[in-house]
């Protein structure tokens, strides 16, 4: 692995929690790791799996959800359906052959600045650890042969 | 005038297309007098030479079925569609890498090893391999090389229409031949990329069991009950891929009391078939805690082979890790 790698992170983030956790932890000048691109979504629950894969397929080496706690959604139950499409996901990234970890489900209130502070330098940290995953680099040599 | 010119091949598929096409039965009479067939080698002995010497685009329609997973298929993919003025991507390989497309789960040597060394009733003491290249005394014997990747049609060659299934409906198939037939009489073609064969919506509305609100407190598998004929597969725990899979086929196996496996195909816009469905069951899951319906979800023994059960080859992430 090369020591100059800087994790590329696509972070899904609800607009009603994570997005104004998000938005606390800069008003309050923590610090965190630059490398995640954060996204804001209505709800965890508009986070369609095809999001999370095309950010993976076109680049991404992580992917971060971040939603309200349950009982907490603007919608009532939007990140229930998270909570169910989540394990299914890494249950099939898994059979495609990424690393666990490398998808994450976190739970990040208003409120909770310092928790997306955290989450967010621990997740690029472990990613980091895990090394680039460069998807599309696996079709270049046969493609290129073949062109 | 001279009648249009058709080709038919047979890549990295089970040759159920081709059977396809003779699902329309008598109607193939018409196929071969309203077609001056120039190619098609499971029925009529054609050789490559003989494409090979034909001009640019001489062919007018193409209907090539099968995925494109060795130097073979790739090969007479870019002859054919050199030689053809409309190519048509036919079945769900050609269209997404159908069950070929699932060798994507693994790489040319995890086959290779499995096929040739680790087979329990293989007798192959010296490890003997396909070799690209063989000399005997006669000369030189060749083989196509397979690759790791597993291809889709259109993603090796440019194709103009897609006709969808494993294999396409006889009704549609000729659909879609006198659609051709008009069109290149009229010129006035459907725009370019469009899946032909199909109908707009999706196949849970030709399905014609009772839908409720879906709420799903366990998934089950066909073999564990004899599901209710009246009501909706999915609501029984089925997984049925009705939801993210195009209309066209009839929802001939919803109707025979099993699940739609999505041969057809995602509805259009639709850029990951798998993705959609698994979203669709996970969120029908009905149990009160978020820890609950995890649980639940978890319960699907094969994600993969499920919800891309046709379609890994185009879905976005389209293979394994090699």
């Amino acid at each position: 692995m090369s020591t100059d790698f800087e994790p590329r992170i696509i972070g899904f983030l609800c607009r009603w929690c994570s997005y104004n956790g998000a938005d606390l932890a800069g008003t309050s000048r923590m610090k965190y790791l630059p490398n995640m691109v954060p996204i804001r979504t209505n709800c965890s629950g508009r986070v369609d799996p095809t999001h999370v894969l095309k950010a993976l397929a076109d680049g991404a080496d992580g992917v971060l959800i971040a939603g309200c706690h349950p009982g907490d959604c603007h919608y009532i139950n939007g990140n229930y359906r998270t909570a169910g499409r989540y394990p299914l996901m890494e249950k099939l990234l898994e059979q495609l052959g990424l690393e666990h970890g490398r998808v994450r489900l976190e739970w990040i209130s208003a409120a909770e600045g310092d928790k997306f502070a955290k989450t967010v330098t621990e997740f690029t940290e472990q990613i980091r650890a895990l090394g680039p995953l460069d998807w599309g680099k696996q079709f270049e040599a046969e493609e290129a042969k073949t062109a | 005038m001279s009648k249009p010119k058709l080709a038919l091949y047979w890549a990295a598929s089970c040759g159920g297309c081709e059977i396809a096409v003779l699902e329309i039965k008598e109607k193939i009479l018409d196929v071969a007098a309203a077609f001056d067939i120039v190619f098609w080698p499971v029925a009529l002995d054609f050789k490559y030479k003989d494409v090979e010497t034909m001009a640019d685009k001489s062919i007018d329609v193409c209907l090539f079925n099968g995925a494109i997973r060795n130097s073979e298929n790739e090969y007479v993919a870019k002859l054919l569609r050199d030689k053809s003025k409309i190519m048509v991507a036919f079945g769900a390989c050609a269209t997404m890498g159908g069950i070929p497309g699932l060798a994507n789960l693994s790489n040319r040597e995890e086959l290779f090893d499995l096929v040739y060394r680790d087979q329990p009733s293989l007798d192959n003491a010296d490890g003997v391999r396909p070799q690209l290249k063989t000399e005997v005394a006669e000369g030189e014997l060749g083989l196509p090389e397979i690759y790791d990747t597993v291809r889709t049609l259109d993603q090796t060659v440019d194709v103009d229409y897609y006709v969808p299934g494993c294999a396409p409906e006889a009704e549609q198939i000729w659909g879609v031949i006198t659609a051709v037939i008009e069109a290149l009489k009229t010129g006035v073609l459907p725009p370019k990329g469009a899946k032909l064969g199909v109908n707009p919506k999706t196949c849970c509305d030709e399905c014609k069991k009772v839908k409720e609100e879906k709420k799903i407190k366990a998934f089950r598998r066909p073999w564990e009950f004899i599901p209710d004929p009246e009501k909706c597969l999915l609501e029984q725990g089925l997984i049925c891929m009705g939801p993210a899979t195009v209309a066209g086929c009839g929802a001939r196996c919803t109707t025979a009391n099993m699940p739609c496996r999505g041969c057809y195909g995602p509805p259009a816009d639709v850029l990951d078939q798998g993705a959609k469905m698994l979203s669709t069951v996970a969120s029908i899951i009905d149990a009160p805690t978020p820890e609950e319906i995890a649980e639940i979800a978890a319960t699907v023994p094969d994600p993969v082979g499920t919800f891309y059960r046709f379609g890994l080859a185009s879905s976005l992430l389209r293979r394994a890790r090699i």
